[in-house]
């Protein structure tokens, strides 16, 4: 019983049962650069939270009298050269990438989820269909997608959001058909059918759940990518536009005067550098707490 | 089993053929078959002889293309094959359920015992959640699961292979159906167990009235549950028989030779051999069909016209057929 119930922990995948999920929580504890990455997402979410609490004045208006300062005791991290303070727009500007990468995330996971999902599992004619559109998707390189799609949607925050997130979307379906491609040969997929289970419902009660892992794992990395990306939009100055305090967009401006004032660029760049490092380090550490091949 | 009886489940001609790459794959090929209310039929044959694909074929859980489902299931005389989607699945779990033979894998492994059978209750009898869940307890409790309160809530990885299964007929038998699939229902569990499980279907059999048709290549499993046999060869039916008289008299050289490949402890059989034999070579590929018999290039009395012409079915009795050239004459 012990041998089988162990073989069937380093099989099971997908939504864990309880007690496997807190071993999984302490697997994932134990890594030390997934909680370090934990930590980092965790306080930019409490600085976005707080930021007026954190940063009382406003992030947008300019004061020219004190541009290109230094750091000081009132600007912690210096002045960007409308006199507007960095660290205050640092502060703002968590909000808006955890935004972007929320909103990415969820855009791709809205559309791509449950079109991988229909693709994995009908096959046919249908997964044809959308696997050659991803696949059209997939040849260009993620960041051209979104560049084009921006060419056509036009700047700001809602378009940056849909531009990221639709060259995210065939990422979602491939990871999603595979593993639905996988589960659907599982044999209590067969033993639903063989009850009479609809097709909806073993779509999304037997094999959804089942898909959980590798969506959380996607989840984590993809929002760590779409804040790059957003950055890099930002930077190209086709992303999120001035006055909102969006990182990519500090540092475009912050190049004309790097040489004079290193700072206006530097700090948002440590910034874009910490979110993503958070996020993509959490990324990992789920995949490996969560993999079904590591024995626990 | 009198003439008067209708058959629950007549198949009549059923052909299951894949498209493959290689080639047309023609899995059953003309299958008759008929089950009666109440009993228990045995399919027996070698691996790849088409028993599975007979029993999937029922219920039309084969992905059609590539498989090509043909002739006539007729189940309370109404042909299963003229359903279509809805309506098959209508009749799954509901009318007609399966077990399959793998427990440690034909459980959800991210869903509760519980929620699994009070699924399908819920599907078919239209029955409120928390009923539902009532039943599964109570379905538990049936199949022997000790606390099957708690057991409901566990998720599978936490029983064994024994429980699973008895948690998959659980589920099975949940909406009270009157045929029951058991495809190969004790292969992947140990002997103790098998034997467990095996009076467990007998007594439900009893219980439920359900007819179950036992899909196996273990003639010892048949011979404890089935009454009426028949033995399967590369996609054809080669023998029907009552269970006494395929053990006391095979008359397909097939059959014979499956029986002889059993061991008896102690005991001569009545051709008077003690050892163990085998059956030579082994079940043709699908792709390449041998002409004339299915069986002649392994026959041990192989005549000339086995070779050419596939023999006919014989009838001897009401429920004894055999298709081989010597009883054909």
């Amino acid at each position: 019983m012990t041998e089988t119930t162990k073989n069937e922990a380093s099989r099971t995948q997908g939504r864990l049962p309880y007690s496997q999920l807190r071993r999984r929580w302490a697997k994932l504890r134990r890594n030390k650069a997934a909680l370090f990455g934990g930590i980092l997402i965790l306080i930019f979410i409490v600085i976005a939270l707080l930021a007026p609490v954190l940063f009382p004045g406003s992030p947008s208006a300019p004061n020219l009298m004190k541009s290109l300062e230094r750091s000081s005791l009132e600007h912690p991290l210096g002045t960007d050269e409308l006199g507007r303070s960095i660290l205050g727009r640092i502060i703002y500007g968590s909000r808006i990438s955890l935004l972007i990468a929320v909103g990415v995330v969820s855009f791709g996971l809205l559309i791509g989820v449950p079109l991988g999902l229909v693709s994995g599992y009908y096959r046919g004619k249908v997964d044809f269909g959308i696997q050659r559109v991803t696949d059209t998707m997939l040849a260009f390189p993620g960041f051209l997608l979104a560049l084009a799609l921006v060419a056509v949607l036009g700047v700001g925050l809602k378009n940056t959001v849909i531009s990221i997130g639709i060259s995210m979307v065939p990422i979602y379906i491939r990871l999603v058909r595979g593993c639905a491609l996988s589960i659907r040969e599982e044999v209590y997929v067969e033993a639903a059918r063989a009850v009479g289970t609809r097709d909806i419902v073993i779509l999304l009660r037997h094999i959804l759940p089942n898909v959980m892992v590798p969506i959380t794992v996607q989840t984590s990395l993809g929002m760590g990518m779409a804040i790059l990306f957003a950055a890099g939009l930002g930077f190209l100055g086709i992303g999120v536009q001035p006055p909102t305090p969006e990182w990519g967009t500090m540092l475009s401006s912050g190049r004309a005067y790097l040489f004079h004032s290193p700072h206006v660029a530097t700090f948002p760049g440590i910034a874009i550098v910490l979110a993503v490092l958070g996020f993509n380090l959490l990324g990992d550490g789920l995949r490996d707490a969560l993999d079904p091949r590591f024995r626990l | 089993m009198n003439g008067q009886v209708k058959p629950l489940l007549a198949i009549h001609g059923l052909a299951t053929r894949f498209h493959t790459f290689e080639g047309m794959v023609n899995a059953v090929d003309g299958v008759d078959m008929e089950v009666f209310p109440g009993e228990t039929l045995g399919l027996v044959g070698e691996s790849g002889c088409g028993k599975s694909v007979t029993a999937l074929s029922i219920l039309q859980l084969l992905r059609c293309p590539p498989a090509e489902i043909r002739g006539r299931i007729l189940f309370e005389g109404i042909n299963l094959l003229d359903l279509g989607r809805e309506g098959i699945r209508k009749i799954r779990g509901n009318s007609i359920s399966m077990i399959f033979q793998e427990p440690m894998t034909s459980l959800n492994p991210v869903l509760t015992i519980g929620e699994q059978i009070a699924e399908a209750i819920v599907l078919h009898q239209g029955t409120s959640k928390q009923e539902a869940w009532e039943r599964a307890v109570e379905m538990l409790q049936m199949v022997q699961i000790p606390e099957p309160g708690a057991r409901a809530r566990d998720y599978p990885h936490k029983l064994s292979g024994g429980m699973r299964q008895r948690a998959m007929i659980a589920m099975a038998l949940s909406c009270h159906p009157q045929l029951l699939l058991a495809d190969e229902p004790t292969t992947a569990l140990d002997v103790t167990i098998q034997a467990q499980i095996t009076s467990l279907m007998a007594r439900l059999k009893e219980e439920f009235e359900t007819s179950i048709v036992i899909i196996t290549h273990n003639l010892g499993l048949i011979a404890e549950m089935a009454r009426r046999v028949v033995v399967m060869y590369a996609g054809k039916v080669v023998e029907e028989a009552p269970v006494e008289e395929l053990f006391k008299e095979p008359l397909h050289p097939y059959t014979q030779g499956l029986l002889g490949s059993i061991p008896w402890i102690g005991r001569k059989l009545k051709t008077g051999r003690r050892e163990l034999q085998e059956i030579p070579g082994i079940v043709p590929s699908p792709l390449e069909m041998p002409e004339g018999c299915r069986f002649h290039p392994r026959c041990p009395r192989v005549m000339d016209i086995c070779c050419e012409q596939e023999p006919p079915m014989v009838r001897l009795a009401e429920h004894r057929r055999v298709s081989c050239w010597l009883e054909a004459k």
